[in-house]
């Protein structure tokens, strides 16, 4: 078994405290995706686990073990980094039998981990290679490579992916994503794409500032945020924010007055809400549609559209500081200047309180997420 | 004027230049070959093209004085100062790169103020200590007090490299489970080659050529480096100097340098570089 956890694990560099006592359950197996912005502490987070930096307070286990005081190599962790970090002066080959060499294994069986690993990796041809000889993918590949043949308990993935280009990007993610259906291993994730979060985790942990917002599988995080970063965070183009005030709370509804002036009923737990109350309704991109000027939530001026191909995002200057963006079919005719109304069903919507945490949504139409919730 | 004769009067100007500095550099020791090859009165006739080419002095240089034990002498001195710099200042630049500890800034400032000192004024209190540990005139004495000489820019130049590898690099191999010294010894050692010729070369040069220490520290020929032997030649008679043998001397004992400095000078260029441009 190797599931880690995590207990009020902090983190001080001298009297800074960068990461504040995170709790953490990462299940055997599971496929963990840590992401936030940049600074919030989620490569930090990783390096503890690894050991490249000392826990300043708390208890970090993996398998049944308390790990804080051991070495990295005695954590049966193996770590792939961002710039792969490649011995330059080894071949492929010498590269990955570094640290079965260094742990003392007989040549054999050295080579025999190796040529596993160099199989499913591809990287066969290119075992004699310098590292200065491959591509950027290859490279990849390698550090890959040379984390699998220790056969650890829990990888390790410092945003590997951010050096390489978008195509290939996708490509490797695919091949990760295979990879961890092939080893099963308990893997940890860092990065600051939300795509790659989405796409590749079992779950989710969204962090800033050195504490830890939400956790929950990628589904949740998108239909049920906790709070307002969660929800900015999470979806691509981010999600809207209009200022409201609620007019009417009932048990399975609040009314709120958005700032144009219209009345929306959106089914929402509206418990400790009270008429009156400054609020934040949250519509994503995707969920707008166009409408009529005086059935639409919102209007305004269109300032930019942009042709995606497959869709197009209207920019709409619509009474916020922001703009607002929507999301519309991919052959729009909309052009710039022109005044719109955008409209979103009320189940698509999200509403937070005063101070950005969100309201549980009683409607919502998913039916994955349903079945998740329902067995989990 | 007319752009051909201005263009070529410009390159005609740059090759003059050149020609200048090169006469300026290497007309010395042109010279001194010149003159090793000759004998009697021919030395003090001046010529500037070889017109006789006899190797007495050549020889005679080894019959006045034991000059290949003083060669001898220089090599095992300056292969050992290659040796020991490079050793510490490798282990002190790990430390210093990589380690973070209280007072590091103030330690490598004095270890580079200590090559600001003039060799005269720690020559009394080094000979002292040399005489206190019973090393005085003796090889290791040398090659210990060139230490002093030698660690300031070893130490410097090698913390330099050492910081712009990747920490990366490092936390693989810490990860792979490489204790500190196989991080150095099987990581960054082989990356650091050129830095490690290039400083290693400087030492070598530094230790061959030195003077003030090699006549002060010793005090029989036997013991005797490259540099005072040949300060202390002397000829059959006090008004007598032998510039023959002083000549062919000096080419013998430059002409390893040159060789080892030809030998390096690709890596000697990419240590120098290396680090000033990101790739």
């Amino acid at each position: 078994m190797s599931e880690v956890v995590l207990k009020q694990v902090k983190k001080r560099f001298g009297p800074i405290e960068t990461i504040h006592g995170v709790d953490l359950n990462i299940r055997d197996g599971e496929f963990c995706v840590f992401v936030g912005p940049s600074g919030c502490g989620k490569s930090t987070l990783l390096r503890l686990i690894a050991g490249l930096e000392d826990i300043s307070d708390g208890e970090l286990s993996i398998g049944d073990e308390v790990v804080n005081d051991k070495a990295p190599k005695d954590r049966g962790v193996a770590m792939v980094f961002q710039s792969y970090a490649l011995y330059p002066h080894m071949t492929v080959y010498e590269n990955m039998a570094f640290g079965l060499d260094l742990a003392k294994r007989t040549k054999d069986e050295q080579r025999e981990r190796v040529m596993a690993a160099a199989r499913v990796l591809q990287l066969e041809e290119l075992l004699d290679r310098k590292p200065k000889e491959l591509s950027g993918g290859q490279r990849q590949r390698v550090a890959i490579g040379r984390a699998i043949v220790r056969k650890p308990k829990v990888f390790l993935f410092d945003e590997p992916l951010s050096n390489l280009d978008a195509g290939l990007r996708v490509q490797m993610r695919i091949e990760l994503t295979k990879l961890h259906e092939k080893l099963k291993s308990t893997m940890i994730y860092v990065t600051h794409d939300q795509v790659e979060a989405m796409t590749m985790a079992d779950k989710i942990v969204v962090l800033r500032a050195g504490s830890v917002e939400q956790v929950g599988t990628p589904l949740e995080l998108y239909h049920h945020p906790q709070n307002q970063f969660v929800a900015g965070f999470i979806g691509s183009p981010k999600m809207n924010f209009v200022p409201a005030v609620v007019i009417e709370v009932s048990q399975q509804t609040v009314t709120v007055k958005l700032d144009s002036g219209k009345e929306v009923t959106l089914p929402v737990d509206g418990s400790g809400l009270d008429a009156g109350d400054r609020v934040t309704v949250g519509i994503r991109p995707e969920h707008c549609s166009l409408a009529d000027q005086d059935t639409a939530l919102l209007s305004g001026t269109v300032e930019v559209v942009e042709h995606l191909g497959e869709a197009g995002l209207v920019y709409v200057q619509a009474g916020g500081d922001e703009l607002f963006v929507a999301r519309v079919t991919g052959d729009t005719a909309i052009v710039t200047g022109s005044s719109i109304g955008i409209h979103a069903r009320v189940e698509d919507c999200y509403l937070f309180d005063q101070n950005g945490q969100a309201r549980r949504r009683l409607d919502v139409d998913n039916e994955p997420l349903r079945a998740q919730l329902a067995t989990g | 004027m007319n752009r051909n004769v201005k263009s070529l009067m410009m390159k005609a100007g740059f090759y003059l230049l050149v020609a200048a500095i090169v006469i300026f550099a290497v007309f010395p020791f042109y010279y001194a070959i010149l003159t090793a090859f000759e004998t009697g009165s021919a030395l003090f006739d001046v010529n500037y093209l070889p017109e006789s080419f006899s190797f007495s002095n050549y020889l005679s240089v080894f019959e006045g004085q034991p000059f290949g034990r003083n060669i001898f002498n220089s090599i095992f001195v300056s292969v050992m100062v290659v040796a020991l710099s490079l050793l510490m200042g490798v282990t002190a630049s790990y430390a210093l790169a990589r380690v973070k500890f209280a007072g590091r800034g103030l330690l490598l400032v004095t270890i580079l103020s200590v090559s600001m000192f003039p060799q005269v004024a720690v020559l009394s209190g080094m000979f002292e200590l040399i005489r206190a540990v019973g090393l005085y005139n003796s090889m290791f004495g040398l090659a210990i007090s060139y230490m002093m000489l030698t660690l300031p820019f070893t130490v410097w130049i090698l913390t330099a490299f050492m910081r712009e590898l990747p920490r990366e690099l490092e936390e693989a191999a810490v990860m792979d489970g490489a204790s500190p010294w196989t991080v150095i010894t099987r990581v960054f050692l082989p990356v650091m080659w050129p830095a490690m010729v290039t400083t290693g070369l400087l030492a070598f040069i530094m230790a061959w050529n030195e003077f003030l220490f090699a006549l002060t520290f010793t005090l029989t020929n036997e013991q005797r480096t490259v540099p005072v032997a040949i300060a202390l030649i002397s000829g059959a008679s006090q008004f007598e100097m032998p510039w023959g043998n002083i000549m062919a001397a000096s080419v013998i004992v430059t002409v390893p340098l040159i060789v080892l400095v030809l030998i390096f000078q690709r890596r000697i260029v990419s240590g120098l570089t290396a680090g000033a441009v990101k790739g």
